[in-house]
């Protein structure tokens, strides 16, 4: 919501009083006493939701009788262990899939959707709207109503197990949200802007680039963001349609659990590692993450 | 120049003005065919293939059975107690976790949407369960947090309540919510983000305004925030049950559909993948897609009346 619709009620008498006077910060709390409360109830919750994490990276560097012990031990000595076990089982050819997959089909979202969401902003087909719905539609059709086709058809022109499949799975389940964030970002380009250049006998690429560019590449930022975050979380077509060559990390992950002996910090070394490219990408681009989440719809 | 030429010029010119619309329509639709077709080709075809094969008897186990079924794949999806179960499941995980993430994610953004120290570190710390790849996550509750043995959760109890504490099997003993939780701790994040943008996005000179006026927070909150408020909540709401309806990591890791837990993407996964009855899982499909277009009709509509407010 770019725009943001002031409230539709106001009480009593509060436009008088406002005005006169510069908008400020909202102070919730005017005695320092409940300022002092809520900021430790912030403080908590924020440290409450991370504490799952933060535990995970604490096990992952502890040894594994360390690890599964009750009550845990806090201070135990650090160690590698987790790691050295988890980078012996051979997560590499996983881990380059998961990279492939995620970063091939993030570029071809991003070729496919520019062009599309040029077409439904800026220079718009008749029934725009339609097609724009028809987009998010199909964000809402189950992946696993379709599946069981998809399965069938790889196996019969042998492309189970191959990475491309995902690739090109992994576009289609991408496409609509780059669409829809492009086109919101689009729609802002100031269009007596595009017709001046017109007059001014730009040719298009330097329209791309000088008017266009500017105003669209945080949204490209925030749709690839996206893109290769949801790529790279993908299990269900991943379990199902890849093997032992094509497995990204996810599905690697699944097969890491086992029945005997200790695993915790293996398994949280695991995890840590998998999660890092996710973890490092989101914290680098909060903003971002907002926007893509909303589909640009919150800017 | 005579009339007849001059007419024969602007004859010539509207050819060519309606043949330029013409050249125009396709120029404006080009660049989005190819996004459009592929859409279409990887969503649409392999519904209507789902479509055919929920109408046939396909078993893998069985090749020489295959025929045309009738309506038998959908009757025996609509007695089966394992599909009814399937959908109550599913639809108490949606409605549970994009609930209880929507409250919490309000109540925190409400508490972030203050200057304090360390804002935006706690902000920072608040993301990071989004962040944590689905299955991952679920393997940390599954096993650092839920274990009944070595598990932080008793843990925990153990360190504060000494050797006596209860020592429960949280999975076991509440399968469902233990899945619950663990979705709520990576959705309540996504719907704080969305709300708190909406937070940040409201005129503050009018609530302040009202403050000075006398308002209490909660008269502010309800006849100022909340309607201000009602388009981010829903938007959060929206995209969290397209997400969380499809669930499939957590369901698979922690109880791998066990203990009454599994749900319709995990039920159709199993029936095609593990018990290869493809007709049977194409019903269960196409009844999850009549089920989805019900409830998306009425989302579509949210999402279109949030559309058009936002005045494009």
């Amino acid at each position: 919501m770019s725009t943001s619709t002031p409230p539709t009620e106001t009480v009593n008498g509060a436009e008088v009083a406002a005005e006169g006077r510069e908008p400020q910060e909202v102070n919730h709390a005017r005695n320092p006493k409940s300022h002092i409360l809520l900021t430790i109830a912030a403080w908590a919750c924020g440290i409450l939701f991370a504490l799952p994490v933060l535990w995970m990276i604490l096990t992952s560097f502890h040894k594994e009788e360390d690890a599964a012990t009750n009550p845990p031990s806090l201070f135990a000595p650090l160690s590698l262990d987790g790691y050295r076990s988890f980078f012996d089982a051979g997560p590499w050819p996983p881990l380059l899939n998961s990279l492939t997959a995620s970063v091939l089909s993030t570029i071809l979202v991003l070729l496919l959707a520019f062009p599309a969401a040029y077409a439904l902003s800026i220079r718009p087909v008749k029934k725009w709207t339609d097609v724009l719905f028809f987009f998010l539609s199909t964000k809402m059709l189950p992946i696993v109503a379709g599946i069981l086709p998809i399965y069938l058809f790889a196996q019969k022109v042998n492309l189970l197990d191959n990475i491309w499949l995902l690739i090109i799975l992994y576009t289609s389940m991408n496409l609509p949200i780059a669409v829809w964030m492009l086109r919101s970002f689009l729609a802002e380009v100031p269009v007596e802007m595009l017709e001046a250049a017109q007059v001014d006998g730009a040719s298009l690429m330097t329209t791309l680039r000088k008017v266009i560019a500017p105003v669209v590449m945080p949204g490209i930022a925030a749709a690839a963001l996206i893109c290769f975050i949801f790529s790279w979380n993908e299990l269900l077509l991943a379990r199902v349609l890849t093997g032992t060559v094509a497995g990204t990390a996810p599905v690697f992950l699944t097969g890491f659990v086992t029945s005997q002996g200790l695993f915790l910090a293996k398994v949280c070394a695991a995890s840590f590692v998998v999660s890092l490219p996710v973890l490092a990408a989101g914290f680098a681009a909060q903003d971002k993450l907002v926007q893509g989440l909303s589909m640009g719809a919150v800017k | 120049m005579s009339a007849e030429t001059a007419e024969k010029v602007a004859s010539d010119e509207t050819a060519r003005a309606t043949r330029l619309a013409k050249a125009g329509d396709w120029s404006r639709r080009a660049p989005l065919l190819p996004a459009l077709i592929f859409v279409i080709i990887l969503t649409q075809l392999p519904f209507i293939a789902t479509l055919v094969v929920s109408f046939m008897n396909w078993n893998a186990y069985y090749p020489d059975e295959r025929g045309f079924a009738g309506f038998d794949n959908f009757a025996r999806v609509f007695t089966d107690s394992n599909t009814r179960s399937a959908v109550i499941v599913t639809i108490l995980l949606t409605v549970l976790v994009v609930g209880i993430s929507l409250v919490l994610g309000m109540a925190i953004a409400l508490l972030l949407d203050r200057k304090f120290m360390g804002r935006g570190i706690v902000r920072t710390l608040m993301i990071t369960p989004f962040l944590v790849v689905p299955v991952a996550a679920a393997l940390l509750w599954k096993h650092a947090l839920y274990n009944p043995e070595y598990g932080l959760l008793n843990g925990t109890l153990k360190a504060v309540l000494g050797d006596n504490a209860p020592q429960p099997d949280w999975i076991s003993n509440n399968p469902l919510l233990a899945i619950v939780a663990a979705l709520v701790w990576q959705w309540t994040p996504f719907m704080m983000l969305i709300l708190l943008a909406g937070l940040q996005s409201r005129p503050l000179d009018v609530v302040e305004a009202a403050r000075i006026d006398g308002a209490s927070s909660w008269q502010i909150f309800r006849s100022m925030t909340l309607p201000h408020m009602r388009q981010y909540i829903e938007l959060s709401a929206l995209l969290g049950a397209i997400y969380v309806v499809q669930n499939f990591d957590h369901v698979f890791t922690i109880t791998s559909g066990g203990l009454g837990t599994a749900n319709l993407p995990y039920f159709i996964y199993q029936t095609f993948y593990t018990a290869q009855d493809y007709g049977r899982a194409s019903a269960a499909g196409v009844v999850v897609v009549i089920g989805t277009i019900l409830i998306a009709t009425a989302a579509l509509r949210t999402a279109f009346s949030l559309f058009k407010e936002e005045g494009k």
